[in-house]
């Protein structure tokens, strides 16, 4: 399972911009970045290459900062990619809760990362139908 | 008890002694304070009372008497008995200077030091003052009534919060003295430092000069593993120790020996009935340096009915719900900061830190409440920081019959008090939301 950060961030100007100086500071490398957000607040997910000392660089600067488990497979970049994916996991009676893409650099595969109900469940599905799911060593290491 | 021959009086008794002092409060505050001779005259009335139902034929003291009457027009007694001055923060306007003789020092020990015993304190106790020393009656009025009582006093004063929580820790405190946000923010601090006050000998605190609730009482008597006690005191009246609660909490006992209280309707200022509530008015007794008559405080409350377990015979006050000025009014519906605290005390994952903000949007007056996130919400999911934000505003307009806009903000981003809590924010001034 990979380590995704999640942050809770109130709308307001230049909070966003703050969080992710406070990473680079500290020398973190952001892989993918998303954000969900409402009128007021966002919540922003982070997948980087060194999700644990993300967390305490974060929890330094005054943030709030949970870890939640996803998973990660690599997609075929080509039309119908994704929904193969997430029929199997359908399939196996599974709810997806969010997804996201992100496409490797010079790569020709997609990153898709998936937080859904029960993890255990789907990712056996996804094996047993021949689709890879990335270990976390190899996310966190994506493109560099 | 630490008087028992007073705290614990026939009422009888102690009415008696109570109009004895009223005659003879009423003649040294008349012969002396030109306010009260002016405002006595132009009431027609004489500075005497048959019985005790004539104080409320009496004239009113208000704030900006003692604001008109700085620095010291409204002392009863000549400067070279005065021996000690403090004076209000002046954050609502002009500051108000209060003096002390000897005997009102001597008198004030004594209250503080009922106080600190009805907490179940002893001599055997260590007590932390982290009310703030200075001008501010909190830090010295606790500090005399604690020597008083044979307590190892610890004058820390208020801020650097580090520090007290390794003096709590390092010395031994067994009783914290300061108002119940900052008690707050040092069972914070203290599980940022990795120290558990459950573990140590911390087993009281004597929490007041601002507002709280119930659901403020029970986290911080779990965060800190202590009973807490809620006193009563402003600096016009004498400072801490004119009411305080005892280990039942179930009110405030007010020190009636020394202080008349009366509870008025805010429209018709006539006196209520024990039970009702309304603005409450003190009297001072004893008081030398500057006694005050009537003194209308501004904070709402009302007399519980009934007698306590504790054998006092003194009438409770109930917690301050609120204060005349802090009141808001909402499309038409009173609302105290209090009342919210309150709400927010009953929601599990939201903090009990909260501001209420006011701000204009076009000529509209808008008001939010700002909550904090407790650090333990999985708020992963929007979804379940909506339900959150939905509940909290579902149950604030079910327990105030308005509805406030609800705003959740990060966790530690409303700043925290080392004195007392500032609830309300008045934006109205800055333009625009």
């Amino acid at each position: 399972m990979v380590t995704q950060l999640t942050v809770f961030l109130e709308n307001s100007p230049g909070r966003l911009a703050q969080m992710t100086r406070a990473l680079g500071d500290a020398g973190v490398n952001m892989r993918a970045l998303m954000v969900a957000d409402t009128a007021e607040f966002g919540v922003v997910r982070i997948i980087c290459d060194r999700p644990e000392a993300a967390r305490r660089v974060l929890e330094d600067e005054g943030f709030s900062v949970s870890a939640t488990s996803v998973i990660a497979v690599e997609v075929p970049d080509r039309p119908g990619g994704l929904a193969d994916v997430l029929e199997v996991i359908g399939s196996a009676g599974t709810n997806v809760e969010y997804a996201y893409c992100f496409v490797e650099p010079g790569g020709n595969a997609a990153v898709d990362v998936l937080r859904v109900e029960d993890a255990q469940a789907a990712t056996a599905a996804l094996r047993d139908a021949g689709i890879r799911v990335l270990r976390p060593e190899e996310i966190y290491a994506v493109g560099s | 008890m630490y008087q028992p021959e007073y705290e614990s009086m026939q009422r009888s008794d102690l009415e008696a002694l109570q109009l004895r002092r009223l005659n003879g409060l009423l003649a040294r505050a008349y012969d002396n304070v030109l306010t009260y001779r002016r405002s006595f005259d132009e009431a027609g009335t004489a500075p005497r009372v048959h019985g005790l139902e004539g104080l409320a034929d009496l004239p009113f003291t208000v704030k900006d008497d003692l604001r008109a009457a700085y620095p010291y027009k409204m002392f009863a007694a000549p400067m070279r008995d005065i021996v000690r001055i403090h004076s209000s923060s002046g954050t609502t306007g002009q500051v108000t200077v209060v003096g002390y003789t000897a005997g009102d020092i001597g008198r004030w020990a004594d209250l503080m030091a009922r106080t600190i015993a009805s907490a179940g304190g002893s001599a055997d106790d260590i007590v932390q003052v982290a009310y703030g020393y200075g001008l501010f009656t909190g830090g010295l009025g606790v500090h005399y009534g604690a020597e008083r009582l044979g307590c190892a006093t610890i004058p820390i004063s208020g801020g650097n919060t580090k520090r007290q929580v390794q003096v709590l820790r390092d010395f031994g405190t067994t009783i914290l003295a300061c108002t119940p946000s900052y008690a707050l923010l040092m069972a914070e601090t203290a599980a940022e430092m990795g120290i558990d006050p459950q573990e140590l000998p911390l087993r009281a605190g004597i929490l007041g000069a601002e507002p709280w609730s119930e659901s403020m009482r029970a986290q911080i008597e779990q965060m800190l593993g202590i009973t807490a006690v809620d006193i009563y005191g402003l600096s016009e009246v004498l400072g801490p120790g004119v009411a305080a609660e005892c280990i039942h909490q179930c009110g405030l006992h007010v020190n009636e020996d020394h202080f008349m209280i009366e509870i008025v309707d805010p429209v018709t200022l006539r006196p209520v009935p024990d039970g009702q509530t309304g603005e409450v008015v003190f009297t001072t007794l004893t008081k030398e340096g500057i006694p005050v008559i009537r003194y209308r405080t501004r904070d709402i409350s009302r007399i519980i009915p009934g007698e306590c377990a504790c054998g006092r015979t003194f009438r409770r006050l109930e917690r301050i719900t609120g204060r005349t000025d802090d009141m808001l009014i909402i499309r038409g519906v009173n609302v105290f900061p209090s009342q919210i605290e309150q709400v927010l005390g009953g929601i599990p994952g939201v903090a009990p830190h909260y501001q209420v903000v006011l701000s204009k949007r076009g000529s509209m007056d808008h008001v939010e409440v700002h909550v904090e996130v407790g650090p333990d919400v999985p708020f992963d999911e929007v979804k379940t920081l909506e339900h959150l934000r939905s509940r909290v505003s579902a149950e604030i307009a079910s327990a105030l019959a308005v509805s406030i806009a609800v705003r959740l903000v990060e966790p530690r981003s409303i700043q925290r008090s080392e004195g007392k809590a500032q609830r309300v924010v008045d934006r109205r001034g800055e333009g625009g939301a």
